[in-house]
């Protein structure tokens, strides 16, 4: 099995997911033999930070130090990775599920005839053929997929194999992309992102705050919050509606879907939309003035209580614990 | 300007969720279907195109006689022609080339659909048919705006946008704020009885996958409560007991 891992970067750091990512392909490679090779773009990731993919279990790293790379263009990161996978001989492309991700590994999928499984929960079973575990009814059930041919290209969740980080330095080698004037056909005029935030997709700890919280200029506490348990910050689907908050926040089931450590749910009633975006949690916290609210049955641990009282009592426990 | 609209036909986002035949199949039992939220996002944003700048909105199912209905709503909603590819879209490879094959031969100039089915949740149809087609595939898109020959459009990636400008034709995978999802109207509704609905059968059956069976998550355990005078228990069961923080 000769695995290429397809890794991202934000702020000039690998992601924790891609690290993941290259985390599975070492699982495949030790049970399956063959190597493991990580590919990575842009210029914004120094020597450092590129040898350390090697932590995560790659044998070796491809660079591809275009700083045209440093914006998400689908078709020329597609390219790319159709040539890297082969010019390695890679039979495995495994990658992240992000919103690069996701967009790239389709177009990769029909320029390398490989199929492609998204969602994948967790290692495969190849003991008959190849079949992936993948999450679906946006995390309502699982679906054990059989996927046939030559070449696979796996899109993870997050958390489906456990982070290695004990492995040795990688050597990196820059890799020659071969790209054209097509691949470059969509301009990218603006990018806004909040800078220094932790990603709501990749954070271990989400705080998340609803209608209860009464408006947008009661979200200090949800942030205050946040930065005590170094949580990314999120919210229900009316909030991002009003605009008390920015849609990239939204989790649910038309929203982001997360799956960190530590779910804690602030004055949201956990109407099953939104469940279906929380539902990977490892741990869900409620907070709820109503001890009937829905979401308490979803809970691990549950507050029935009034957020504005019971928010500031956490934070100040937090930081005396 | 010719619009396709690519449409899922699945269950309501309330459904719960359940399997038979040993695990081989969805349990349709009591399960209202409708059009994918995703899909009717895009489906909205043909529409309101048709209104500001003037378009042909054609949607597309790939499905079994039992989406017609849901078809049909689509059609009352505003668009104007619909085909349904005669198949069950099991495979996202699959679907993918059927679609590619009716945008061939209707030179659209722009293929909307969401950015994934919410039933099995791949993501992957609106890349797979810009390759196939060699044009551009953009998804997650939450704005989009025609002046011209060039398209506008906001995508969401990781805590933020970015905003982007290209050429038609080119596929979106939409989603929300793209447009408000439209409700069909009486007059609507009554039109859509006579719209044109051509069935067609695939034009190859290369499946690259296959389902050997469901299961559902494990049940959660019952929540434990932490009393509000207490806030401390809670951060000391989230340090010692889950051991998550």
């Amino acid at each position: 099995m000769s695995v290429l891992v397809f890794v991202e970067s934000d702020e000039g750091k690998v992601k924790k997911s891609s690290l993941e990512a290259v985390s599975y392909g070492y699982q495949l490679k030790n049970s399956l033999g063959g190597s493991v090779t990580a590919i990575a773009f842009g210029t914004e990731l120094d020597d450092a930070e590129l040898a350390d993919i090697g932590k995560a279990g790659a044998e070796k790293v491809l660079h591809v130090a275009d700083s045209k790379f440093n914006q998400g263009i689908i078709q020329a990161y597609a390219t790319v990775l159709a040539q890297a996978m082969d010019q390695t001989g890679a039979n495995t492309l495994v990658l992240a599920k992000s919103s690069l991700g996701d967009a790239v590994a389709a177009r990769v999928a029909i320029k390398t005839n490989a199929t492609l499984a998204s969602n994948i929960v967790e290692l495969p079973d190849t003991s008959n053929g190849f079949e992936v575990k993948r999450s679906i009814y946006t995390g309502k059930a699982f679906a054990t997929v059989s996927l046939n041919g030559e070449k696979r290209i796996l899109a993870l969740k997050k958390n489906a194999v456990d982070l290695k980080e004990d492995g040795e330095a990688a050597n990196v080698e820059q890799f020659a992309a071969n790209v054209e004037d097509n691949d470059f056909g969509v301009n990218i005029t603006a990018t806004e992102k909040a800078t220094g935030d932790v990603l709501l997709p990749e954070a271990d700890i989400v705080v998340s705050g609803g209608r209860g919280l009464k408006g947008p200029e009661n979200w200090g506490m949800i942030e205050e919050l946040a930065k005590v348990l170094g949580a990314a910050t999120g919210c229900s689907k009316p909030v991002s509606d009003m605009d008390w908050r920015p849609h990239h926040e939204h989790v649910g089931q038309t929203g982001i879907k997360v799956a960190p450590s530590l779910y804690i749910a602030i004055g949201i009633s956990g109407a099953i939309q939104h469940l279906a975006g929380v539902n990977s949690s490892k741990i869900i916290v409620v907070i709820n003035k109503d001890a009937d609210a829905p979401f308490f049955k979803a809970a691990d641990y549950g507050i029935a209580g009034d957020a504005f009282e019971v928010v500031p009592k956490l934070i100040e426990a937090l930081k005396t614990s | 300007m010719k619009i396709l609209v690519c449409i899922t036909h699945v269950p309501d986002t309330t459904s719960k969720i359940a399997f038979t035949d040993n695990n081989t199949q969805f349990d349709k039992t009591g399960v209202q279907y409708i059009i994918g939220p995703y899909d009717d996002y895009a489906l909205a944003r043909a529409v309101e195109l048709k209104e500001s700048n003037g378009a042909s909105v054609t949607v597309l199912n790939v499905g079994e006689a039992e989406t017609e209905p849901t078809i049909r709503k689509a059609l009352a909603i505003g668009a104007d022609e619909a085909i349904r590819i005669n198949a069950f879209p099991s495979d996202s490879y699959f679907v993918a080339r059927q679609i590619a094959n009716v945008a061939k031969e209707g030179n659209y100039d722009m293929i909307l659909m969401g950015r994934e089915s919410i039933d099995f949740n791949g993501g992957q149809v609106h890349g797979m048919v810009g390759e196939l087609l060699n044009i551009p595939s953009i998804s997650p898109v939450m704005k989009l705006e025609i002046e011209g020959s060039t398209a506008k459009m906001a995508r969401e990636i990781e805590g933020g946008k970015e905003q982007l400008e290209m050429s038609l034709p080119f596929v979106a995978g939409c989603q929300e704020p793209i447009a408000e999802w439209k409700i069909p109207n009486m007059r609507g509704i009554m039109s859509a009885r006579t719209k044109p609905l051509n069935v067609v059968e695939p034009f190859e059956d290369d499946k690259r996958s296959e389902v050997v069976s469901f299961s559902l998550p494990a049940e959660k355990g019952s929540v434990k409560m932490v009393d509000s005078e207490n806030v401390g228990e809670l951060v000391d069961l989230l340090k010692n007991e889950a051991k998550v923080i």
